[in-house]
């Protein structure tokens, strides 16, 4: 267990570091098949999610959305988008978070609005990270043109403002959430593609890829079965932060009303509120709800990276500063 | 010197892309919105025949051209800085309009990245330095948490709290709209009071950045054999803290700093919509109101190009504050 963890760790923190020399123990691991050997990938993660306080209650928070996102909906029985003569309405018993310009409850609004949000940030988080995987590892494998074509591409788009040219392409194509998913995809999949072609670069070389090829096995299964299972921390780091970055993204697209407005979603209800001038009405109940829903769940997401990053360097971990040494200069 | 070629090569590269994504977006679009846009564009007035002819090659409507010669004709236009005309200021040329705002947005955003920078590098430094006190753990939560507001959120609130129940400052607009626009005090003023909450709002998003940055970097650095040395040797704490610590671990944030100056003309596009600001961002929310697609464009481009530009310029800053880089980068 101990060599495979140091291992996982160890890739994220220095893409950059020659290949360690392959212990006894280390080629014992490798010489295992590729399923038990993502299963002690997860089995590695899992073990540092409980262990590092960071990871723990981002993931906790992570969670408590996915369950709002899922059950939410089914306790809520108006329709969010029903119109009533109680408009502008302050919290109150009837309607928790109160109500829009137009009457609509708030509350039903924020929660079925958490179900599309988290749905389609997540699906469009995953999408990037596979984009990112595919074209990094593609590109980070077999070098040559290949590699200098798709490293040039992933450059441009890395150096490209992904903000501005999503707003560009969504203004085009028609509206709607998956509009929204698609130009987030196609604008935001080249951060991931830069790291995991040089952890790749750095990969393809090692014993085991050799030993592999030796063997006969077809390339795809070289990129995907024996060097991908290697890089799982990577991609794992990666898709939480792209998370993050998704639903923020679509929330600010959503914003500027190039979503599909009768799609309750957190990004909608800020469009509805600017655009009624809930802000100039006083009506802070319509535009606060939605904003601490994105920034509670962005904490979450960004604490259980802040920990993959201490997990991973271990200089940054509180714990591990030597007191001793601190003191010294406290007393200088 | 061949790095830097490369270097010239790919942001030229880039450029290139960016304006060839811009001739192909509208080409593909389903329903075909650039015709429509021309037409309402052609009802809302006579265009000059020049005008209309730059904007038949950028959206390739209304032509018999072939793509490839409508291809060169963009760029021919686009290399002589024509944009073409605005929908929703008609007859104005995109570029114009982009000029006028563009002078608020740089003065707004290089303001408050400069605060932002030297702030958050400061607080990063105390923080590393004096880490597991009250100030680093509680300002550490406190950073994650405003690192993942959404901006625009952000100048949501404090314009509802300052601008709304206190009524503090102004609501909207970047300068008193009664006054004329000029070098008297008056209006400078104004112009400065009512910037006071849209830098505000880009100073408290962007400072995570910078201070989680400084922070990690810093102690990172504090435990090189260099800094105990100097702590060993009894020098005062200040100086062991700023010339010999964080003089090193502030690399990282100056090439950051030097991509902020770039991203300032898109960075900050949601604030300027919710405080009317009038930059960049505002011309933006008016583009995709209107659907003006040539404004849309234009602005999209000039962002990219500053982005780039930014880039540019640290990548050169690494390499001249960097030894390191300048000398794997030539073997």
């Amino acid at each position: 267990m101990g060599t495979s963890s140091s291992q996982f760790s160890g890739s994220a923190s220095s893409p950059a570091l020659p290949p360690p020399p392959p212990e006894i123990a280390t080629l014992d691991a490798l010489r295992r098949p590729w399923y038990e050997r993502l299963g002690r990938g997860v089995q590695t993660v899992w073990q540092q999610v409980t262990r590092n306080k960071k990871v723990a209650v981002g993931t906790v928070i992570v969670l408590f959305f996915i369950l709002v996102a899922i059950l939410g909906p089914f306790f809520i029985h108006t329709d969010p988008n029903r119109l009533s003569d109680n408009a502008q309405a302050a919290p109150s018993a009837a309607h928790w978070l109160g109500t829009t310009a137009v009457g609509q409850d708030i509350f039903s609004q924020l929660v079925v609005g958490t179900r599309s949000s988290i749905f389609w940030g997540l699906l469009t988080g995953i999408s990037v990270t596979v984009l990112s995987i595919a074209v990094g590892l593609v590109s980070g494998y077999f070098g040559g043109l290949t590699d200098e074509v798709l490293s040039l591409l992933t450059n441009v788009f890395l150096v490209l403002p992904a903000l501005p040219l999503a707003i560009v392409l969504a203004s085009y194509f028609p509206r709607g959430p998956a509009t929204v998913a698609l130009v987030i995809i196609f604008t935001s999949w080249s951060w991931g593609a830069r790291v995991l072609r040089s952890q790749t670069l750095s990969m393809r070389s090692r014993e085991f890829v050799t030993a592999a090829r030796a063997n006969g096995e077809t390339t795809w299964r070289l990129i995907f079965f024996e060097i991908f299972p290697n890089e799982i921390s990577i991609v794992a780091a990666n898709f939480v932060s792209t998370t993050l970055y998704v639903i923020l993204a679509s929330a600010s697209l959503e914003f500027l009303g190039l979503g599909d407005a009768n799609n309750v979603s957190w990004g909608s209800m800020f469009y509805w509120a600017q655009r009624d001038n809930a802000l100039i009405s006083g009506l802070w109940w319509w535009f606060i709800p939605p904003g601490l829903c994105i920034a509670v769940l962005g904490a979450g997401l960004s604490l259980i990276n802040f920990g993959i990053d201490e997990i991973a360097d271990p200089r940054l971990r509180k714990e591990r500063m030597p007191r001793l040494f601190r003191k010294k200069k406290v007393v200088s | 010197m061949r790095h830097l070629f490369r270097r010239v090569f790919f942001y030229l590269m880039a450029i290139w892309i960016a304006i060839t994504l811009n001739f192909f977006i509208p080409r593909l679009a389903p329903g075909n919105p650039a015709q429509a846009m021309m037409t309402r564009l052609e009802r809302r007035g006579p265009i000059s025949p020049a005008a209309e002819r730059a904007l038949e090659a950028a959206f390739g409507v209304n032509t018999s051209d072939s793509i490839w010669v409508q291809y060169v004709k963009y760029l021919n236009n686009m290399l002589h800085g024509d944009f073409g005309i605005s929908y929703v200021q008609y007859p104005v040329p995109v570029t114009t309009i982009i000029a006028q705002n563009i002078v608020w947005t740089i003065l707004l955003g290089a303001v408050a990245v400069l605060i932002s920078f030297f702030l958050g590098c400061l607080f990063g430094i105390v923080m590393a330095w004096k880490r597991g006190s009250v100030l680093d753990t509680f300002l550490s939560p406190a950073m994650t948490f405003l690192s993942a507001i959404p901006y625009f959120w952000l100048a949501l609130i404090i314009l509802y709290f300052f601008g709304f129940t206190l009524n503090w400052f102004p609501f909207a607009d970047g300068y008193d709209t009664t006054l004329d626009m000029g070098w008297n005090p008056d209006f400078i003023l104004s112009a400065l009071y009512h910037a006071i909450l849209p830098a505000l709002t880009i100073v408290l998003s962007s400072i995570a950045g910078w201070m989680l940055v400084m922070r990690n970097s810093m102690i990172t650095t504090l435990s090189e054999d260099y800094v105990l040395m100097a702590d060993a040797k009894g020098l005062a704490r200040g100086r062991v803290m700023f010339l010999y610590a964080a003089r090193n671990a502030i690399l990282p944030n100056v090439t950051g700093f030097a991509l902020a100056i770039g991203s300032i003309v898109g960075g900050q596009l949601l604030t300027e919509i919710v405080f009317s600001y009038p930059g960049i961002g505002f011309s933006l929310l008016q583009a995709v109101q209107g659907q003006d697609y040539p404004l849309l464009q234009g602005i999209f481009l000039i962002i990219a190009l500053a982005v780039l530009g930014a880039n540019f310029i640290a990548d050169l800053v690494y390499v001249a504050l960097d030894p390191r880089v300048r000398q794997e980068r030539s073997a």
